[in-house]
């Protein structure tokens, strides 16, 4: 690539958004078609700009697209771009959903819609920018930048408790945060007056300095999964906020936590990695078993998705933190999964808020008789939330589990477990909304999906099918990053820690490497 | 055949499925199951060719390889087929009645204004079934596995208004996922110990690891035990038994004509399927085959209780095929696979048969499925009479039907497989197949003969058009000559090394083992005919003087209100308390929450602080600046 691609795509969409709040005139109504088109198009550049990304990405090599310019140079500051395997597809996963959470605003937002869709642009601009960064600085920065666009969306345009939640979400990021700053100072010493990450990754840290800095990140980024117990600001936040902005939060914000696991914890700390690991381990096979149960005592049922998303990112860390290669795989290829399945659940949910102004499960039911396409696509994204094999979820989960069984059995045997509890939650959701007499007139009146509704499904369900059946292009793309993150932290060569025969030759001395890394 | 034709068999069904779903409304009800009938009558076709080839003449293997569907640095699997004997019987058992099935529905659902829905369903459920049974690994076989739950699920809440098959159809789902959940432990077992989930590199290497040990939570045991008792596990669900049973008689709640596809001739059976298929490893896990024929042994006796007493014909049904999936189990458990696969195929058709004539019954009494309201109904359909008069001798396990070959077969090998648990299980599969015949014909006789209870229905009730009654021809002709026919699955060489283990027939078997079993069930017959045509108010007193046991079987064991006690209302109850004091009065009370009324506290203590004259301030900023120098000069 001839031309810095990843800077355009991170400031194409905040010029754009400049663009759109200038551009203002004739009625309000002119204005608001304006700033919806001008929004969809720039997102929809992006998009296709981030497809010539792709076409372009080798996977055969590490690091690339490389943009290394001095900036603060003072401070070793610099401004230093580049995507792997580990970030490239969440870059697109981001350009995609960003014009999707446009066409899901086209009718519902109505108020400041210009402000509404430069935040979104903003928001798309700022996390591009996260998963581009290879300063840690200009990391910072984006990762601070997301913030507030967010916490705007949630604050201005969400549902009657909107402050309340917003501030929820803003106060525990931002605590996280700060003590992510801290650690990033201690390493800018530590790599010798830089803030390049790449050679922090190389960093030969003492054992307690690591331990003390995988605390200081976890905290960021443990929020951010959120991992339990620290999930409690996501439900609210979700059930406030906008149908676009849940959309982008579960989609991709969520993503975060997990992507600076990867980047940072895995490479940069492996020895408190090891320490740390039957915590995560814990905390994970918590996270999907509680979550679940959660997500089953709802009523409320953009809380009930919420909850779900607690319990399948569960599985995302369970294998970041198991770290065998399939592990790894498996959570980025989950990550990815649950950017589809969970925005697209929450898409369906708006669909009917907007027709209903409600989310009390009691109020539906029967919804198939009046609105069957709306069930059809409900019921593609049930079975992929419950990972019925064939979607894109399966793949997801059967590798994290697979990698992950070896190191952490207990663990991985709790993880499975969810794959019952997740049907449950999901058939009792869909039998009492789509199932069922009509509970009401409402109902009954009820229109199906619109041309423009159908259109933001599309290409969901095309790749819940195309990563759940022909998953290896993708997979090809996250091996060679998984791999590397694997070698990192299999720290002691015990032989049944790898996928892979002969795994139990031993009568007797195998299980016990097993039974050590055991989980509880 | 090449696998070219076998792909064709497992994807037409599919195709039409999908056109059927997606074009419903454009091509409309005849143009779908135009479609679908047609897709699957190739697919039979062909699928009979391929049986003809591969089991009748001893042709070959057909194995192929579509593409590879994952591939990590250390797994690879495919998506593909492999057809060997044990395939090439399941595809002729599956393709052929789900043949049979659809045409069925024609004329049963002709009322119906979703039947095109209905129709796509019912592909799908072929071509899933077909991905189980022709996949040459373990995760294409979990893909079909799960598929056919799905398509499953779909098909028994086909009624999606009637409370009660949404509750079953939710029910089969999750009671087979929690089945589910244990296969895919196993799996990764599996994974981890070989590396590869492609049956033959497993079967290949499994010797090599026969002699280890694998701590699971725990609990201790040879490697290939676990993995063969995890593998069971998934089987029990999806076959339902014992334990895992208590979804199948709900899922009556669907159209009859799914109950005799799905879960009569085939889904049902793929428990047994992965169980013969997986022979050769299960042969190695010899701490796991006594579990599995006491679990079949059990099932066996168990739901022939209840279907005893059951006034529902298709609840009889399904619990009758609960009970012959238990003899498969049993059969499997003393290592006469090749006995289990031989009376899965000809229960097959018979038990098709069964349900099909119950859905014509049903049918002609215009939604009735109660047998106290039935009666008398022998003159007004002579035709589905006659038809469950076979179905019910060849259930019976009377000579000449297909039910006496393999159902004796079984029975035998669990004799002739020795030791003590032989010679029980045989005394309780005896046992059990008198109950057989005797329910098989109270059904008979309580919804055919004697007085009519509704005199108004049996003038209007009306035999089943030709469309219906066809396809019953079809699976008759199975139910009579099939166990004739197919006589040499009997002897495991047949197999051809599809299926390993106990050739009953290297054995001499004693003539008192042979004859016992169809004593028992012309007793149970000619018990029948002497209480419900005779002495009808034996019935009545037996109940009464019985009561306890009558009860017992009656409620089903109490099985599902013991579930509902330890394991659903428990989980209901959890839920509320995680969220309740987990998140609500937990989580977010000390942390968030606990932190704001901190930072409350801390802010109505500074703003004291706060006096609003300058000279504080100045005063605060003096000690601080003095602070902070005194700090960095150090």
């Amino acid at each position: 690539m001839d031309y810095p691609i990843l800077s355009f795509l991170t400031f194409l969409p905040i010029f754009g958004a400049l663009l759109v709040m200038l551009v203002k005139d004739g009625d309000e109504e002119t204005e608001n078609r304006n700033a919806r088109m001008l929004a969809l198009w720039i997102s929809g550049i992006t998009f296709l700009l981030s497809l010539v990304m792709l076409s372009n990405f080798d996977s055969a090599v590490g690091m690339q697209f490389i943009e290394d310019h001095p900036w603060m140079s003072n401070f070793g500051i610099r401004y230093t771009m580049g995507v792997d395997g580990i970030s490239v597809l969440f870059v697109l996963l981001t350009t995609l959903l960003t014009p999707i959470c446009v066409l899901v605003s086209w009718e519902s937002i109505t108020k400041n819609v210009r402000a509404f869709m430069a935040c979104f642009l903003v928001l798309e601009g700022a996390i591009i920018g996260v998963f581009c960064s290879l300063d840690f600085v200009l990391f910072y920065i984006f990762w601070e930048a997301m913030l507030v666009p967010m916490f705007l969306i949630i604050g201005i345009w969400g549902g009657e408790n909107r402050v309340y939640a917003s501030l929820k979400f803003f106060l525990y990021t931002f605590v996280g945060s700060v003590l992510m700053l801290i650690g990033m100072m201690y390493l800018y010493f530590a790599n010798g007056g830089s803030f390049d990450i790449l050679t922090m990754q190389t960093l030969n840290l003492s054992d307690t300095s690591q331990y003390w800095l995988f605390l200081a990140f976890f905290a960021a980024f443990a929020v951010k999964v959120p991992m339990w117990p620290f999930h409690t600001w996501l439900p609210d936040a979700h059930v406030q906020a906008p149908t676009a902005g849940s959309v982008i939060l579960a989609g991709v914000l969520l993503k975060m936590g997990a992507y600076g696991f990867l980047r940072f914890s895995l490479p940069m700390f492996p020895e408190a990695v090891d320490l740390f690991r039957p915590a995560m381990y814990a905390l994970s096979a918590i996270a999907i078993v509680y979550g679940a149960l959660v997500a089953f005592a709802q009523t409320d049922i953009k809380k009930m998705i919420a909850y779900s998303s607690v319990s399948h990112m569960g599985f995302v860390t369970l294998g970041i933190f198991a770290a065998t290669p399939e592990s790894i795989q498996g959570a980025l290829m989950q990550m990815l999964n649950h950017g589809i399945v969970s925005a697209a659940l929450f898409m369906l949910i708006g669909v009917i808020y907007d027709r209903m102004h409600t989310r009390e499960m009691d109020r539906f039911g029967g919804l198939v008789n009046s609105m069957p396409v709306y069930a059809a696509v409900f019921m593609v994204f049930t079975m992929a939330s419950v990972a019925l094999p064939g979607t894109n979820s399966f793949v997801g989960e059967f590798l994290i589990l697979a990698g992950s069984y070896p190191v952490a059995q207990g663990a991985t045997v709790i993880a499975a477990s969810g794959v019952v509890l997740g049907a449950v939650y999901m058939l009792w959701l869909y039998r009492r909304m789509v199932f069922g007499e009509m509970g009401s007139d409402e109902i009954k009146n009820q229109k199906d999906m619109t041309e423009r509704e159908r259109l933001m499904f599309v290409p969901l369900i095309v790749l819940v099918f195309y990563l759940g059946l022909m998953p290896n292009r993708t997979l090809d793309i996250l091996e060679a990053p998984a791999h590397k993150l694997s070698q990192v932290t299999t720290l002691e060569p015990v032989a049944s820690l790898t996928l892979g025969p002969p795994l139990y030759t031993d009568t007797h001395s195998d299980h016990k490497g097993v039974d050590a890394h055991g989980g509880h | 055949m090449t696998e070219m034709h076998i792909f064709a068999i497992v994807l037409l069904p599919l195709f039409a499925a999908l056109i059927g779903g997606v074009f419903g409304k454009q091509i409309g009800h005849k143009g779908v199951m135009t479609l679908t009938c047609s897709a699957v009558t190739v697919s039979a076709v062909l699928s009979f060719i391929t049986f003809v080839q591969v089991a009748m003449m001893d042709a070959h293997t057909i194995s192929g390889t579509l593409y590879t569907w994952m591939k990590t640095a250390n797994l690879s699997v495919d998506f593909g087929v492999y057809v060997d004997k044990l395939t090439a019987t399941m595809l002729l058992v599956v393709t052929s009645v789900s043949m049979c099935v659809h045409f069925y529905s024609i004329g049963y659902m002709s009322h119906d204004p979703h039947r095109a829905r209905f129709f796509s369903y019912l592909s799908l459920f072929t071509f899933t079934m077909l991905v189980l049974v022709t996949a040459p690994n373990l995760l294409q076989m979990f893909v079909g596995w799960e598929g056919v739950g799905l398509a499953s699920y779909l098909l028994i809440g086909f009624w999606f208004k009637k409370e009660s098959a949404n509750a079953a159809s939710m029910k089969a789902f999750i009671v087979n996922r929690v089945a589910d959940a244990c296969m895919l432990v196993g799996l990764f077992t599996i994974v981890g110990v070989f590396g590869t989930l492609n049956y033959a590199d497993i079967f290949a290497a499994a010797p090599a690891v026969s002699g280890n040990s694998f701590n699971l939570l725990g609990l201790e045991m040879p490697v290939l035990n676990w993995i063969a008792l995890l593998l069971f596990l998934g089987a029990m669900g999806k076959s339902a038994q014992f334990g895992f049973h208590t979804w199948l008689p709900d899922a009556m709640e669907g159209p009859t004509p799914v109950s005799a596809l799905i879960h009569a001739a085939t889904m049902v059976t793929a428990g047994v399927f992965l169980v013969c298929r997986m022979s050769p490893l299960f042969e190695m896990a010899e701490g796991i085959l006594p579990f599995v024929a006491i679990v079949g042994a059990v099932t066996a006796l168990f739901a022939a209780t209840i279907g005893l007493v059951q006034t529902d014909i298709k609840r009889v049904i399904a619990y009758s095929t609960c009970s012959q999936l238990g003899y498969m189990f049993f059969a499997c458990g003393v290592g006469a696979y090749h006995a289990a696969m031989f009376h899965l195929t000809t229960h097959a058709f018979f038990k098709a048969l069964l349900f099909l004539g119950a859905g014509s019954v049903i049918h002609a009494m215009h939604d009735e499925q109660d047998m106290m309201r039935m009666g008398a109904l022998k003159k007004v359909i002579p035709i589905t009479y006659g038809l469950m008069w076979i179905g019910s001798l060849a259930l019976a396990g009377i000579p000449p039907f297909a039910g006496f070959f393999s159902k004796d077969l079984v029975l035998e090998a669990a004799f002739m497989s020795g030791g003590t648990l032989g010679p029980v299980i045989y005394a309780v599969g005896t046992f059990a197949a008198l109950i057989t015949a005797f329910y098989c014909f109270r059904v008979i006789y309580l919804s055919f003969h004697g007085k009519a209870h509704d005199a108004k229905a049996l003038k209007a009730a009306h035999e089943s058009p030709f469309v219906m009654l066809a396809p019953m021809f079809l699976l008759a002709i199975g139910a009579v000559v099939g166990g004739y026919l197919l006589k040499d699955m009997a002897h495991l060489h047949w197999w051809h090394g599809a299926i390993v283990g106990f050739d009953v027939h290297a054995t001499h078997i004693p003539a008192l083992v042979k004859f016992t079993p169809l004593v028992f069930a012309v007793t149970g017959i000619l018990l029948a005919t002497l209480v419900y045509l005779k002495k009808k108010h034996w019935a009545k007193s037996a109940a009464k003087n019985t009561g306890p046991l009558y009860r017992l079987f009656k409620n089903k064991w109490y099985i599902d209100e013991l579930y509902n006690a330890l394991v659903v209302q428990p989980t209901k109850s959890l839920a509320q308390i995680l969220w309740k004091q987990g998140d609500v009065n937990g989580i977010d009370a000390v942390g968030p929450n606990g932190a704001a009324s901190i930072s409350k506290l801390s802010a109505s203590l500074l703003s004291k602080l706060q006096t609003g004259y300058i000279y504080h301030y100045a005063f605060v900023i003096l000690v601080g600046v003095v602070g902070l120098i005194t700090f960095w000069t150090l």
